[in-house]
């Protein structure tokens, strides 16, 4: 009889995102389009962290993101840590790191802002890393990542 | 500053808006030239704002210029559902430049990304409301004969008083010492509070209106509106609070100066209207000429 074993354990190629906050995972699969993709990705999520409590884990076949791609996704996982793997082998460690702006990405949370009356690409500056909080640049309100709402 | 948009205090420059500042003088010494000849400016009012209308109206027939434009959007193409981005590229076919008035916050940096003449914020909903900003800048220091170093007390909404949020940026630039006095209620934002720390500057908040304001340099009344209340009973409570009266103005320094951006409720008791601290009604006649150099200055005329 085979050994039944689930296969999420290592990729080949490709890019494992570690530490994403376990009620962010889906944030994260949006922000970076993983709903729209065909390589071979494994979800993992409320898996035990001693540093975070629950955590995410994303791995991805095949796929090797830009700086200021993988970036995007520090709104709602600024603790991220990415592992580069080739061949079966860690070649990288990244961490993630927010932005200085961002466009497109949250939706202003301000229900008076212009860029939820009309179709506009919406544009923040990120006025604090730590704790992530945006600056609309229409409205200028700014959103904290409380009421944070991502595309 | 030619083709620059003004829908941010913050879009202006220490050098820029002392440039506004001393040309205002100019038109206040001469205001009628015929410096807008040929030209054609928009007035888009959204929502109606006849203090604000008029006095661009003003600016502009004294400059000899033409405007077009409607004074609420129900009379405007906005009621068939026309977006803004339409309406203003529209009408920046028709005109040298676009001053308006919207409900929604960031709809005049949207109208400016968009349109190709200059837009001019003549206020979007809570945000923004720089040519107040200026204005009120040109009358402090016409008043006090600089900017610097002042004491100025904010009293009465300051949670949603965009002209005092735009004002206090604009001041942070002086070395401004700064009073809050408002209901709890109307306090004001932590973000401004922020902003002010971060800049080292001193600020006091205060819940009663007191003695307090005998250190003014200026104070800056503004009106607490009902519907700003969660609670009924708490603005019943506190609207009297914060109404100043002549007879508070006794201990006060005698060259203070009374602003309000009007329109005046009953925050400022009548009594104060003939006393030579009150100044809103020249703080209004003043907003001709501010806005005079700041359309010229715009256009590349100034």
């Amino acid at each position: 009889m085979t050994e039944k074993k689930l296969q999420v354990s290592a990729i080949q190629n490709g890019t494992v995102i570690d530490h994403i906050p376990a009620d962010k995972l889906f944030d994260v699969i949006d922000i970076l389009g993983l709903d729209k993709i065909n390589n071979q990705i494994t979800f993992g999520t409320n898996l035990e962290s001693k540093k975070m409590g629950l955590k995410a884990i994303i791995k991805l076949s095949d796929i090797f993101f830009a700086d200021n791609e993988i970036n995007k996704i520090a709104l709602a996982a600024p603790e991220a840590k990415l592992n580069i793997v080739k061949d079966y082998q860690v070649v990288e460690k990244k961490i993630v790191e927010v932005p200085d702006s961002i466009s497109g990405i949250a939706k202003c949370g301000n229900p008076k802002c212009i860029t939820n009356h009309e179709e506009i690409i919406t544009k923040f500056q990120v006025v604090n890393k730590k704790k992530v909080a945006l600056r609309c640049h229409y409205c200028e309100k700014i959103t904290d990542s409380e009421h944070m709402e991502i595309f | 500053m030619k083709n620059k948009n003004l829908v941010s205090i913050t879009d202006f420059s220490k050098e820029e808006i002392f440039k506004i500042l001393n040309l205002a003088e100019e038109f206040e010494k001469n205001p009628n030239q015929n410096l807008l000849e040929g030209k054609v400016i928009a007035t888009l009012f959204f929502e109606p704002s006849t203090r604000t209308r008029l006095s661009f109206e003003s600016a502009i027939s004294r400059l000899g210029g033409k405007y077009i434009g409607f004074t609420d959007a129900a009379s405007s193409s906005v009621k068939k559902g026309e977006s803004l981005k339409d309406t203003i590229m529209t009408v920046a076919n028709y005109s040298d430049m676009i001053i308006m008035r919207h409900p929604i916050e960031g709809s005049a940096r949207w109208a400016s990304e968009v349109s190709r003449v200059p837009v001019v914020n003549a206020g979007d909903g809570a945000n923004q409301h720089p040519t107040q900003t200026l204005l009120d800048l040109f009358s402090i220091r016409k008043t006090q004969g600089t900017l610097d170093n002042l004491n100025v007390f904010f009293v009465g909404d300051l949670k949603y008083g965009r002209t005092v949020h735009s004002l206090l940026q604009a001041m942070s630039m002086f070395n401004t010492t700064f009073n809050f006095i408002s209901p709890e209620e109307l306090k004001i934002p932590v973000e401004y509070k922020m902003f002010l720390d971060k800049k080292g500057l001193k600020y006091y908040e205060h819940r009663d209106f007191s003695d307090i304001i005998s250190h003014a340099d200026i104070i800056y009344m503004t009106r607490i509106q009902r519907e700003r209340f969660s609670d009924p009973m708490e603005y019943e409570k506190t609207k009297n609070s914060y109404v100043l009266r002549k007879n508070m103005l006794k201990n006060t320094k005698e060259n203070m100066k009374i602003l309000h951006p009007l329109p005046r409720v009953n925050e400022i008791n009548i009594d104060v209207d003939s006393d030579e601290k009150a100044y809103y009604f020249t703080q209004a006649l003043n907003g001709v000429f501010t806005r005079q150099a700041i359309i010229t200055s715009i256009l590349g005329l100034k």
